[in-house]
């Protein structure tokens, strides 16, 4: 079942199409990857679905129901990419009074406060101020003030800056966990082995328009060139052949471009006719990196100022 | 209006919890009342219970008559006889005397003449100063009978005229204290003009803090931006109205502490008119000059003026905090114009204590940017209430009309990083439709 509907969003600015006709689906529980260079119209799109922005045009549907901004924010959790806390309050008041903000009472809110800081070991943190803390710890913390409301959508934006690689798992952990029990997970990055590693589902927005919308599986299938890595130690000779492209030729591994009309079975039987011992055969994806890439350059790198009418 | 409850409160109880704010409210008065206690209290001490100076007065002018009457009661006089001036410089202070006066015999028919006062230390100003009078007053009555004049008589040719200004309305008349109006009126506008401009700052300092510390992006996922800006508007203004309540409660505190600490002087502030000391028959002039003044209108108007005044300029500082970064040169540049009305109402004011019916002083109380402050430097005098009625009204339309479009330059703005908005995009978002 989809969660969350985006039905052409539009969003214009004095001098930008900010976000141009998006529609996307997301499934309930899953962990989607918003993917999109700087500017594409990420955040936009984004402050639309927390409630912060009205679209121009278009409508979401949150959970089966028209997008109620005023009642479903409290079910919403977002991380933005900007950390944001203040800095002279005391970080228990804090976590209280923003998970108070988000509609929990108060012994809820505490109850929940208690129950994270206990799993990420901050109990001693709730007289500090959040300028006593280090970037790395005031990122978990906002990861926490995130979360604590029990929110149905959890919207991260780039969760992992600042982390070390500890940090960083513990974060990913809870994610997984988050959305095994039945939360949905916006991520936002540019980190595409992250998106590669975490999300079920990506879609990839440039200049306010969606390029891309599907699994990372699909995604890779269909952006692939039928790239196969041959573990074997293969001599010049018999590579003469119009069977298959040479892309990287190194003493005992091959990478081979396969034309379309060529299949994997007669490509090893070519090189078995050949007396080649074979230790791998394997196909190549590529990249979300690579993918991501390839897009984005294929339109115009930046977007440029416009005036909108 | 549960969520704006929560920021109110988060706004009020962090500023209140501060130190400085407790400096602030409490310090200050307590400061200013301690200060003035002492002031009070050096003053009394002229005739409080303190040492009685004993002077020896050598007559040989016949001035007194052998009696004096003496009305301070530190001096304690003695009539010597049969002594010389130079003998008794070297017995007066073995005789218990602190001072020994001198007058000779010539003094009536001179005109100007300088008499001695002898003494181991120095005296006082005051001391002096009474004796001088004592003296002189001896010598007009001895002058007087003199002349073939009855010094009673005399007395009663010669009475002091006092003007007082009587006000004539349609309930009737009554006794104007100019004085007292033109203070209290004063005051009340020079603490609307600091107030509006302190806590108005502070509206605008808390959300340009917000805005740099990106804790807006945060808030605004939970609450709307005009629930935001509302909340740090009523939040601040409570800690204004919590500082005022505190501030009467002092002024009443003090009011009822006063007679038990210095008893002496309300009764000598009763005893006014018979006593002759200049300062407090001015104090008892100023009590009942305030009990004159209508003192529940007074406080009613100061508080709906700060409110309205304070709600108004609020919203456009809060609109400015939201445009402006971390930069104060681009904050200055843009509060400068808005600083502009409240000075031109402080200068309004100062005229309008003199002249509270000039017509300038009419319109900059009914102009609502002026008339927090202009009204509150007329409303000790007895103004029309039309006037005072459309002041309000202008004022409550102001404060909707600038939350309204603050709301909307505050939603864009407090979003929004980078540089800063020039004033015709700032206007483009506020009549942009929502």
């Amino acid at each position: 079942m989809d969660f969350l509907s985006l039905h052409h969003l539009k969003k214009y600015f004095a001098d930008q199409k900010a976000v141009d006709d998006i529609s996307f689906n997301i499934k309930s529980g899953s962990i989607f990857g918003l993917l999109g260079p700087n500017g594409a119209g990420k955040t936009t799109l984004i402050r639309m679905i927390t409630g912060i922005f009205y679209p121009d045009h278009g409508h979401i549907d949150f959970n089966g129901q028209p997008f109620n901004p005023m009642l479903d924010s409290t079910k919403i959790g977002y991380m933005p990419e900007e950390r944001g806390l203040y800095k002279k309050m005391k970080i228990g008041e804090q976590a209280l009074y923003l998970a108070q903000l988000k509609g929990m009472s108060k012994s809820d809110a505490m109850a929940s406060i208690k129950k994270w800081f206990v799993k990420f070991e901050m109990e001693s943190w709730w007289n500090k101020k959040v300028e006593d803390l280090s970037k790395g710890m005031s990122q978990k913390l906002q990861f926490v003030i995130t979360v604590l409301h029990n929110p149905q959508l959890i919207i991260l934006d780039e969760p992992f800056s600042g982390l070390d690689p500890v940090n960083a798992n513990l974060i990913k952990e809870e994610i997984f966990t988050l959305a095994k029990n039945g939360a949905t997970i916006i991520f936002s990055t540019h980190r595409m082995e992250q998106v590669e590693e975490i999300c079920d589902h990506i879609v990839l927005v440039n200049k306010g328009k969606k390029i891309l919308d599907g699994t990372v599986h699909q995604v890779k299938q269909d952006f692939k060139e039928n790239i196969y890595k041959l573990g074997a130690n293969v001599i010049a000779e018999q590579l003469m052949t119009g069977l298959f492209e040479v892309v990287k030729y190194e003493p005992n591994q091959l990478l081979l471009k396969l034309p379309e009309y060529t299949t994997t079975n007669e490509v090893l039987n070519y090189f078995i006719n050949h007396q080649v011992k074979i230790n791998s055969f394997n196909e190549v994806l590529p990249s979300l990196n690579d993918i991501f890439i390839k897009i984005v350059e294929d339109t115009t790198a930046t977007r440029k100022f416009e005036s909108i009418q | 209006m549960k969520k704006i409850a929560l920021i109110i409160k988060r706004e009020y109880f962090i500023r209140v919890k501060k130190k400085s704010f407790l400096l602030t409210t409490i310090g200050v008065p307590l400061f200013i009342i301690g200060f003035y206690a002492i002031i009070i209290a050096i003053s009394l001490d002229e005739s409080g219970g303190s040492d009685k100076n004993k002077i020896a007065v050598i007559d040989n002018a016949q001035l007194f008559n052998g009696k004096i009457e003496n009305s301070n009661p530190n001096i304690v006089f003695s009539l010597i006889k049969n002594e010389t001036e130079s003998n008794y410089i070297k017995k007066y202070q073995k005789a218990g005397f602190d001072a020994f006066l001198f007058i000779p015999n010539d003094s009536i028919a001179k005109t100007k003449s300088i008499y001695n006062l002898h003494s181991s230390k120095s005296m006082n100003l005051p001391l002096m100063s009474s004796i001088e009078e004592l003296i002189n007053e001896a010598i007009k009555k001895k002058t007087l009978i003199a002349n073939g004049i009855n010094p009673e008589a005399f007395q009663k040719m010669i009475h002091p005229v006092e003007l007082e200004n009587t006000v004539d309305t349609e309930t009737g008349q009554k006794k104007s204290f100019a004085d007292v109006a033109y203070g209290v009126s004063f005051a009340c506008g020079i603490l609307i003009y600091m107030m509006m401009l302190i806590y108005g700052t502070q509206v605008m300092r808390g959300v340009t803090e917000e805005k740099t510390n990106r804790i807006a992006e945060v808030m605004v996922s939970s609450v709307k931006p005009f629930q935001m800006m509302m909340g740090k508007i009523i939040g601040i203004g409570a800690v204004g109205l919590t500082q005022f309540a505190v501030w009467i409660f002092l002024m009443f505190l003090m009011q009822m502490a006063i007679p038990f600490i210095f008893p002496d002087l309300m009764q000598q502030i009763n005893n006014a008119s018979t006593t002759s000391s200049e300062n407090i028959s001015m104090a008892s002039n100023i009590m009942q000059g305030l009990s004159s003044l209508h003192l529940g209108k007074i406080l009613f108007s100061f508080l709906f003026y700060f409110l309205g005044g304070y709600l108004t300029y609020a919203s456009i500082f809060a609109a400015i905090g939201s445009v402006v970064s971390e930069d104060q040169q681009e904050a200055q540049q843009l509060v400068f114009p808005v600083m502009m009305p409240i000075i031109l109402g402080f200068v309004i004011m100062t005229k309008a204590v003199n002249e509270p019916n000039s017509s300038l002083a009419v319109f900059g109380s009914i102009f609502p940017l002026t008339s927090p402050i202009v009204m509150m430097g007329r409303i000790a005098y007895d103004i029309p209430n039309w006037q005072i009625a459309i002041s309000m009204l202008c004022l409550i339309c102001s404060f909707l009309f600038f939350t309204w479009i603050a709301g909307k330059i505050y939603r864009t703005g407090i979003l929004l990083y980078g540089k800063k908005p020039s004033w015709k995009e700032m206007i483009k978002w506020a009549v942009k439709k929502s």
